[in-house]
């Protein structure tokens, strides 16, 4: 049987052998349940459990990668792996220095949630449907859990060792009522570190959801144009996660001269209320961990503070070749990808705004909750609402369909006149970047009001 | 295999083994210049038995762990769902579909090195401050499928893909360009990507503003794979479909489309990716007529979806990020009618065309409404394209758009490996635009 603590040791003796400026090995085992319902019906629950494991090497700027889930022929994977990175080599190596580590960071006891009877989980999924399919009109649902356990070994040829466990849960749920031809959803979602009692108790919120489906079957489309919006949090963290983390990540930028000038520091993005801040290092949060995939430890960093740009997020190349310091934000989304800069737990600070203050003055405008998605392409964002109201005369007004809200992020940061004081952190959401998706993270904010929003609609 | 089938035959009344491996080398260019080759070994096994009735499902990397691997499939029978079909026997007459070219595998590196050089070089030969990152990919996947009613699937697939995203900056004003192909064969053809790309920043030299309000638009074939493809692929889900949650499912037969509209999904194209000659289920692949002259013609069904809906599989049973099988389109083509591109663009006085609408897919898509960002599109004015247009929203809906189409291009082509369309040129979107 293969075992990563035994392809470790055989990687760790090897390691150093090769004829490169940096190598490293990062070896995984990881544990999965799934349980899915479309309809009435149980649709699909399973186990699933993997081993695997990659090497990455460094030649004079070239990398090579292999990634295997057959431990029979490691010597050579790691030769190739050094023979691709020669082949793709032509530049000087660069990478900031990290102290060699040696560690071992468990998950806390209890919290693998893998290991719950799948009878526990699907009993409590089977009352949710109960309270979805009480609704009347609703024509279908769609519920999905999903937890897993993966333990990570790391190994580089300065020396490091370092173990790390991480479990992950996730819950969504739909509702989709119909009538006549029309469809309407409506959906929320929920994430933890394997901490299974956060699904537990949602009773009420799914009783919500499925009203809120029905409810969006009367509703109109919003006209298209410019509004004042004022975001919930939830739709906030996905605003800030899309309209600003992603050029956060110097990945983009460390060879892109024109975007560097863009995107100087010290240049003013916002108005001096604004901070944005990634933190993996916030206790229990799921884009939290103690190192990197690089094994650089967890860092705090501001992005944004007093409305300027004053940082970002980095990988040990990025760092280096850009002279800043390092983050510690290299990941990888499994062993079957080389680590690149990604975020972590990303969020606007709280400010002294309560919710009243931010719609008060507001004569026609939009509020927009929960979220469906988002995308960007850098410059420009689009995130979509999973609930959206008119507010009109500083009250919240009739439902109306959901929205697609879209901004610039040379324009948007600025145009958020109004922070409130209630952060919240969503932990619903993963984030895709090139193939690597679903990455476990969290986005957060306090309500926010942005002026002049671009909204799609009839 | 063989033996963990055996064993599975012993506690459950239909088991079935599903193997893949994988091995796949892709060379990356970022920012102009090479930066990572890579190589992927994978292999997972996947056992679904049918035991009391009741579907149980288990997958591993580990192919020496079979035991695991029942112990896991028992588990999960026990809360599964009731099995509604029977397994197909493995013996049937598969299609020949030719989807493996050793070529591929025999390609050398530096021949994908020098692939990925030419990509970069003829583009930044027209725009030299354009920065590329391009990706030059070969691989071979291996599937066997065998089960308890007898005989086996087998068949390997080669893939080669290239493909190359170029970004240009002028202060915080950012374009956007790509262009990607896919085989069995190697390809060697890169002029075929480097004119699509070059041809985009031609038109997007200059800029253009649209004003807020219903406008004519042409969505070129990656704009109707942005925009419009992700709502017709859940409608026409057999799964969506017995759910009551499509918007056509009770509608078969009927013009709901317009009549010019001819849409497939095709697993049987010789040398495409998307292409076997069966499905994840052992079910034999076939040509599938979604809409046919504007009319709803049928839905792709898996074994377990078909045998609920009393209807039989469409051979359409995948198993993609290693779940059960469930129903999932292979290829969508649209045929192409007899218009150019040209003649489309000549017959608007005030319009749209939309070659990426980002975000388009994150809405309802049940409903068909769609809503996105025109990341890349142009302006026409009294038939001319006079420059690209940005900090756009464009939003309609899927059923309304197609069904008055003005005209079919006659420029089919593939954009990534599972959409092949023309262009397709629509009375009226609603554009919504800062100006």
């Amino acid at each position: 049987m293969a075992n990563i603590k035994n392809a470790g040791e055989q990687l760790a003796e090897l390691l150093n052998r090769q004829q490169a400026d940096y190598i490293e090995a990062r070896l995984e085992e990881s544990q999965i349940s799934h349980i899915t319902y479309r309809g009435k019906e149980l649709e699909s629950i399973g186990k699933a459990n993997s081993i695997g494991g990659n090497v990455r090497a460094l030649v004079n700027g070239g990398w090579g990668f292999t990634s295997f889930n057959s431990f029979t022929d490691l010597p050579n994977r790691l030769t190739l792996a050094v023979k691709q990175a020669r082949l793709a080599s032509g530049n000087e190596s660069k990478l900031s220095p990290v102290a060699a580590v040696t560690d071992t960071k468990t998950v806390a006891q209890g919290s693998n949630s893998v290991n719950i009877p799948l009878a526990q989980k699907k009993q409590l999924l089977d009352e949710y449907q109960e309270v979805i399919w009480k609704t009347p009109k609703i024509q279908t649902s769609v519920i999905a859990y999903g937890d897993s356990h993966r333990k990570t070994l790391f190994l580089s040829s300065p020396g490091s060792h370092i173990e790390q466990e991480r479990a992950d849960i996730t819950l969504r749920l739909t509702a989709v009522a119909t009538e006549g031809s029309e469809v309407q959803q409506s959906g929320f979602s929920l994430g933890s570190r394997g901490d299974f009692t956060v699904m537990q108790g949602l009773h009420q919120q799914v009783a919500d959801m499925s009203r809120r489906a029905v409810e969006l079957l009367a509703a109109p489309r919003a006209k298209g144009g410019k509004y004042t919006v004022v975001l919930d949090p939830v739709l906030a963290g996905v605003f800030v996660h899309e309209a600003f983390g992603h050029l956060s990540e110097s990945d983009f930028l460390y060879e892109n001269e024109r975007l560097r000038e863009v995107m100087v520091l010290g240049r003013t993005f916002g108005s001096s209320e604004l901070a944005i801040v990634d933190d993996a290092t916030w206790p229990d949060l799921r884009g939290s961990y103690q190192y990197d995939d690089e094994g650089v430890p967890a860092h705090k960093t501001y992005l944004i503070r007093e409305g300027k740009l004053v940082g970002r997020l980095h990988s040990r190349e990025t760092a280096a070749k850009m002279e800043e310091p390092l983050t510690g934000n290299a990941r990888a989304v499994n062993y079957r990808y080389p680590p690149i800069v990604r975020m972590t737990n990303t969020y606007i600070e709280p400010r002294a705004a309560s919710f009243n203050d931010l719609i008060g003055d507001i004569k026609e405008g939009i509020y927009a909750k929960n979220w469906y998605g988002g995308t960007t392409s850098m410059e420009m964002f689009t995130f979509s609402a999973g609930e959206a109201y008119m507010i009109r005369h500083g009250k919240i007004a009739e439902a109306i369909r959901p929205v697609t809200l879209t901004g610039n992020v040379f324009d948007t940061l600025k145009n958020i006149d109004a922070i409130g004081n209630d952060l919240d952190m969503n932990q619903g959401g993963g984030c895709g970047k090139g193939d690597q998706v679903p990455l476990p993270v969290s986005n957060g904010s306090p309500h926010i009001r942005i002026r002049h929003c671009l909204v799609g609609g009839k | 295999m063989e033996s963990i089938l055996a064993q599975a035959q012993k506690i459950a009344e239909q088991a079935e083994v599903f193997i893949a491996t994988s091995e796949e080398m892709p060379v990356q260019f970022e920012a102009n210049r090479l930066k990572h080759i890579q190589s992927k070994q994978s292999s997972h096994i996947a056992l679904r038995i049918i035991r009391n009735g009741r579907i149980g499902y288990a997958i591993t990397t580990e192919l020496d762990r079979s035991r695991d691997l029942i112990a896991a499939a028992v588990e999960t029978a026990e809360f599964g769902t009731k099995a509604a079909f029977e397994l197909p026997s493995l013996t049937l007459a598969y299609p020949q579909i030719e989807v493996f070219d050793p070529a591929v595998e025999a390609v050398p590196l530096e021949d994908m090195v020098n692939l990925g050089q030419n990509l970069i070089d003829q583009v930044r030969g027209h725009s030299p401050e354009l920065l590329c990152d391009a990706e030059v990919t070969k691989g071979t996947v291996s599937v066997r499928i065998l089960n308890s009613h007898g005989g086996q699937v087998a068949y390997q697939q080669s893939i080669f893909a290239l493909g190359i995203e170029g970004q240009l900056i002028r202060d915080t004003d950012m374009l956007f360009v790509g262009e990607g192909q896919s085989s069995c064969h190697p390809l060697t053809d890169t002029r075929a990507i480097t004119e699509v790309v070059i041809r985009q920043l031609e038109l997007a030299q200059n800029q253009a503003s649209l004003p807020t309000k219903s406008l004519p638009v042409i969505f070129t074939p990656n704009g109707v794979a942005s925009a419009l493809v992700s709502p017709l692929m859940a409608a026409f889900n057999g799964k969506t479909v017995l759910e009551g949650a499509s918007p056509i499912g009770e509608r078969l037969g009927e013009p709901v489309f317009d009549g010019k509209l001819h849409l497939a999904d095709d697993p049987t194209l010789a040398y495409r990716p998307e292409s076997r000659p069966a499905d994840d289920e052992g079910m034999p692949s076939q040509r599938t007529p979604l809409i046919a002259e504007g009319k709803v013609a049928s839905f792709i069904y898996d074994l377990q979806t078909a045998a609920l809906a009393h209807t039989r599989s469409t051979g359409n049973g995948g198993r993609d990020h290693g779940g059960l099988p469930h129903p999932t389109p292979s290829a969508y083509v649209i045929t192409p009618g007899k218009t150019t591109f040209e003649e489309m663009v000549g017959d608007i006085r005030e319009g749209i065309v939309i070659e990426h609408l980002m975000g388009a897919g994150q809405g309802n898509i049940l409903s068909g409404d769609f809503s996105g960002n025109v990341l890349l599109g142009y302006k026409i004015e009294n038939g001319k394209i006079v420059g690209r247009v940005k900090d756009t929203m464009v939003s309609g809906n899927v059923y309304q758009v197609l069904n008055k189409i003005s005209a079919i291009g006659s420029d089919a082509r593939w954009v990534g490996s599972s959409v092949s369309t023309p262009s397709l040129y629509c009375p009226s979107v609603s554009v919504a635009s800062k100006y």
